[in-house]
């Protein structure tokens, strides 16, 4: 970008800032086009997502971990939903894990997550004055908006929401009279699927044109904030992947309502034979998991690239191998591509596709394992400050390695024979996905914070969350893992039919405590994120003393992030306890020319490049 | 009564919680802590990162240690001993990068926590490093991989002639099994003839199917390798035989199938389990409605003899059910009664 372009920009954005005072309550907090009040939008219903989601699961860890418990007390909530014996109705108990699973993986996860940081980050990392188009932005706000009212109303029809699994398999998610769930809580399930596919894809459009196109002087690829390079790759996996999903979804939806075969054949229920015929429900799954892999590194890369920024950061140290970084996120965004087929060993696929799909699933572990001795390598001789974000980034990293280590067996397909569809697969994408995406969207909110709001959160109160919901979540989930050997199937209302399922009523019972003391922990963090917004204590200008541009801009960054020029960029970001430097940190707008102290030799010859270039 | 009581002790705790939480912030501007580059805080939660290193290690070699009977299940087929051996190998494999992974990461971010005099070391990349990592990962999974298509191409690979044949229907909410009878052929079937009798939709036109049996539990010998034909009625299901390490799905329109070797009879493993109740079970595995978790079927697992004189005893589902005689063809009528052993 020529300086030139940035002088008018400059310009442009003198002229917004007269007017920014003139906007009304609407235009500026409700039909923004400010990435940065959208990215607060994301973020508010994320949150707002993951309270009703972690709520639907422990109603469902009540079921299995008592199911002699009198639930006659959630009847004011539920309804009809609540038996007359005050159990929880089974097809209901399979409407909670639907839902439970579809807002985590959509709503929190990738809306909340992505949305939120790639919308809020963009921009102020690279040195733009907005994202390419906001009124694009604000439309991918709103599409998520609308998705998000078509779901939550689908609580509250008589059929009860969607109930065939996050996953929606024909032929049960195709035919009403399989399963209530599959009336009009379906359809209103592909309704809100559809809008969110819109607004995932206007979303990832404006994310990839604005890091190719706006970024700052001097803010070449090799100086993006790792951060950065996460959110391009994710939104370059979901604009190629989340197209297949409407496919899949639109068939879905012709099969149900207008009478196609594409995944129905062959099918006689509730004493009818239905005239389908030639349809493969494979199909679906194909279409289904082509996003529904990518889907999991769309969930994962955000939280990877966040991560990488606030250890770097904390441990005061430059990220290890920041190429190694790049190219292995290279590696898992083309190889999500081309594994997904792992989730259908035993499918009735034929068995020579899955070998191939065993291979390269397994190999996606190369690269993971070379982030993951990257990060270890970062935090070895760091000086390290244990921030809430810093904390929640180590818990990342620890529930990543244990999660990740499982799919090496769930990868394989000979020993995923037993273990496909058992607690053992709950165990292992709760922790490599579930847990770790949420651990980088809570150290992302921790580490922004004083960005977002220009105040602090209260550290102490964020070390107890921290706590609380780190160990909380190992035991949750780590227990599962010993169920899962045992064989217990996913997704059963109860297990007491089979006498092979019969142990372990006292670790189902333990594991529901902790994830009910898991959940109540992030009342905590619920306080102290609303409290601190308006009581916090003021935040400094660089509070986590970072080398990133966003800490260049003011306290609360107005309409166009910088009131002057844009910073220009001089080096990566990374130049933490450089040798010689006077600080600790040598933020990416301080020319080498003022750092004669600390620069390397090869960065000398670099110093008369800048001369060059200020004089020309 | 007792909701008001803990709706005001709820209200206590949450105020109590907030003066705690006031002159704690209070304190901590009074102490000028946030001008401090770090607090104690700092020092604390190195030490509580390094005790739950300790302390989740020690739980959890002690669960895995002392409850190993309880969560692994007893095998009971032929490829089910390769696919448990090369579990537990990989178990080892990953065990042991777990315990040293876990370690550094608890173990560096206790060690390395900050210090006033220490600086960082500013250390970005090691090229030589890098290539370890990638390649040592690599070799150790190119060895679990090939393991693994070894095994898997030895369970999908066809299955023997004379294999023992059977079918599994799942439909919601239970399974249906059907033998080939003395023919050792299964008859056709179509969807359009499934009625409430007929659940199935034996196509009787079918001479092979005349003979078919249906019975409650599925019979199967040991030592000898059974073929299992699975198919789905309405939805998807999923055959789930744990102690078989056998699952595949039953897909409507799709016929699949899935061949094992039994190796241990019902009473053998009743011995072996010490539970003189014990069953084998299959279950359903993939979501199917509101009965998915209650898909029971018994299997039996008995001495080829033993097998054989039960599938005698067998009684035909055409020769239970002889108004469907009518379905069979004219000509094939005589044939029909034959083989359902009824004389003239």
């Amino acid at each position: 970008m020529s300086t030139k372009n940035i002088e008018l920009e400059a310009e442009l954005h003198e002229h917004d800032h007269d007017h920014e005072h003139h906007q009304s309550f609407i235009t500026k907090y409700i039909f923004s086009t400010d990435h940065k009040i959208i990215a607060k939008q994301y973020l508010f219903t994320g949150i707002f997502w993951a309270f009703i989601g972690g709520l639907l699961s422990v109603v469902f860890r009540l079921q299995l971990g008592f199911p002699d418990m009198d639930l006659e007390w959630l009847r004011p909530f539920f309804g009809k939903w609540i038996t007359i014996n005050g159990k929880l109705d089974p097809e209901f108990y399979l409407a909670l894990v639907t839902m439970h699973g579809t807002i985590m993986v959509f709503f929190v996860l990738t809306a909340g997550l992505s949305g939120t940081f790639s919308n809020y980050l963009i921009p102020l990392q690279i040195g733009a004055r907005d994202m390419a188009s906001g009124f694009i932005n604000m439309l991918s706000y709103w599409f998520f908006f609308a998705s998000s009212v078509v779901m939550f109303i689908s609580f509250f029809i008589e059929t009860g929401p969607a109930s065939g699994g996050w996953v929606v398999y024909p032929p049960l998610s195709a035919l009403p009279q399989a399963m209530s769930g599959s009336g009009l809580g379906m359809t209103m399930w592909l309704t809100a699927m559809a809008l969110f596919i819109a607004s995932t894809l206007l979303g990832g459009i404006n994310y990839i044109t604005t890091v190719i196109n706006l970024r700052t002087k001097g803010m070449s690829f090799s100086r993006l904030p790792l951060t950065i390079w996460a959110f391009l790759l994710t939104a370059i996996i979901g604009l190629l992947s989340f197209p297949v999903l409407l496919a899949a979804a639109l068939l879905l939806i012709l099969d149900r309502s207008f009478g196609t075969s594409f995944y129905l054949a062959e099918i006689f229920i509730n004493g009818e034979a239905l005239p389908n015929m030639g349809g493969s429900p494979i199909l679906y799954q194909h279409l289904f998991w082509f996003l529904g892999h990518p889907e999991v590194y769309i969930v994962l890369l955000p939280a990877l690239g966040i991560t990488s920024e606030v250890i770097a950061t904390n441990s005061r140290k430059p990220i290890f191998g920041y190429r190694a970084m790049i190219g292995s996120m290279m590696g898992i965004t083309i190889l999500s591509f081309i594994v997904w087929a792992h989730h259908m060993f035993v499918t009735g696929m034929n068995p020579f596709l899955g070998s191939i799909f065993m291979l390269l699933t397994l190999i996606i572990a190369v690269p993971s394992a070379v982030k993951v001795f990257n990060y270890l390598t970062t935090l070895w001789k760091g000086n390290i400050v244990f921030t809430p974000a810093m904390l929640f980034s180590i818990g990342l990293v620890s529930f990543f390695i244990s999660g990740g280590l499982t799919g090496i067996f769930l990868g394989n397909s000979a020993i995923d024979i037993q273990l496909h569809d058992t607690y053992f697969v709950v165990a292992h994408f709760h922790l490599v996905m579930g847990s770790a995406a949420f651990f980088g969207m809570m150290a992302g909110v921790y580490h922004w914070f004083p960005k977002m709001f220009g105040r602090m959160m209260d550290e102490k109160l964020g070390y107890v969350h921290f706590w609380l919901t780190f160990i909380g979540i190992y035991l949750v989930f780590f227990p599962m893992h010993y169920i899962g050997i045992a064989g217990f199937p996913r997704r059963y209302y109860s297990f007491t039919n089979f006498d092979t399922f019969s142990m372990f009523t006292d670790l189902n019972a333990f594991v529901s405590v902790a994830a009910i003391i898991t959940f109540g922990a992030q009342i905590i963090f619920a306080f102290n994120f609303l409290y601190s917004i308006f009581k916090g204590r003021i935040a400094p200008a660089n509070p986590w003393r970072s080398n990133t541009l966003e800490w260049t801009t003011p306290r609360n960054p107005g309409h166009g992030n910088w009131p002057g020029k844009i910073p220009e960029v001089y080096r990566w970001p990374y130049d933490y306890s450089k040798p010689g430097a006077k600080e600790d940190f040598i933020p990416q707008n301080i020319p080498y020319s003022q750092t004669p102290e600390s620069n390397l030799p090869f960065e000398k010859d670099l110093v008369e490049k800048e001369k060059a270039e200020k004089e020309s | 009564m007792v909701v008001t009581v803990i709706l005001i002790g709820l209200v206590l705790i949450i105020a109590i919680l907030a003066v705690v939480y006031r002159i704690h912030s209070l304190v901590d501007v009074a102490r000028g802590n946030h001008k401090k580059k770090v607090t104690g805080s700092n020092g604390v939660n190195a030490a509580l990162l390094f005790a739950f290193l300790v302390l989740s290690m020690i739980s959890l070699i002690w669960y895995s240690v002392s409850r190993f009977d309880v969560y692994s299940l007893p095998v009971a087929s032929e490829h089910g001993i390769s696919t448990d051996n090369l579990f537990w190998v990989t178990m080892a494999v990953t065990g042991i990068v777990f315990i040293i992974t876990q370690i550094l990461l608890f173990y560096f971010s206790y060690r390395y926590r900050y210090r006033t005099k220490s600086k960082a070391l500013f250390f970005p990349e090691n090229n030589r490093l890098e290539m370890i990592w990638t390649i040592v990962p690599a070799i150790v999974l190119a060895v679990l991989i090939f393991s693994g298509l070894k095994i898997w191409n030895q369970v999908t690979a066809d299955p023997p002639e004379e294999a023992e044949v059977l079918e599994i229907m799942g439909y919601q909410f239970a399974w249906k099994t059907r033998y080939p009878g003395k023919d050792g052929q299964l008859g056709k079937y179509d969807y359009r003839l499934i009625d409430a009798t007929n659940e199935f939709g034996i196509d009787f036109r079918d001479k092979a199917a005349f003979d078919d049996f249906t019975p409650r539990e599925i019979h199967i010998p040991k030592g000898k390798p059974v073929l299992l034909k699975i198919r789905a009625r309405d939805v998807l299901h999923s055959v789930f035989a744990p102690h078989f390490r056998l699952k595949m799905d039953a897909v409507p329109g799709m016929p699949t199938s899935f061949w094992f070797i039994p190796n241990k009879t019902t009473e053998e493993m009743r011995i072996e389990t010490g539970n003189p109740d014990f069953n084998y079970e299959i279950a359903c595995t993939e979501v199917c409605g509101r009965g998915h978790f209650s898909m029971r079927m018994l299997v039996v697992v008995e001495e080829p003899e033993a097998y054989e004189k039960w599938k005698s005893e067998q009684e035909p589902w055409l020769s239970k059910n002889q108004d469907y005689l009518a379905k069979v063809p004219e000509d094939l009528q005589e044939l029909a009664l034959i083989k359902i052993g009824i004389d003239q």
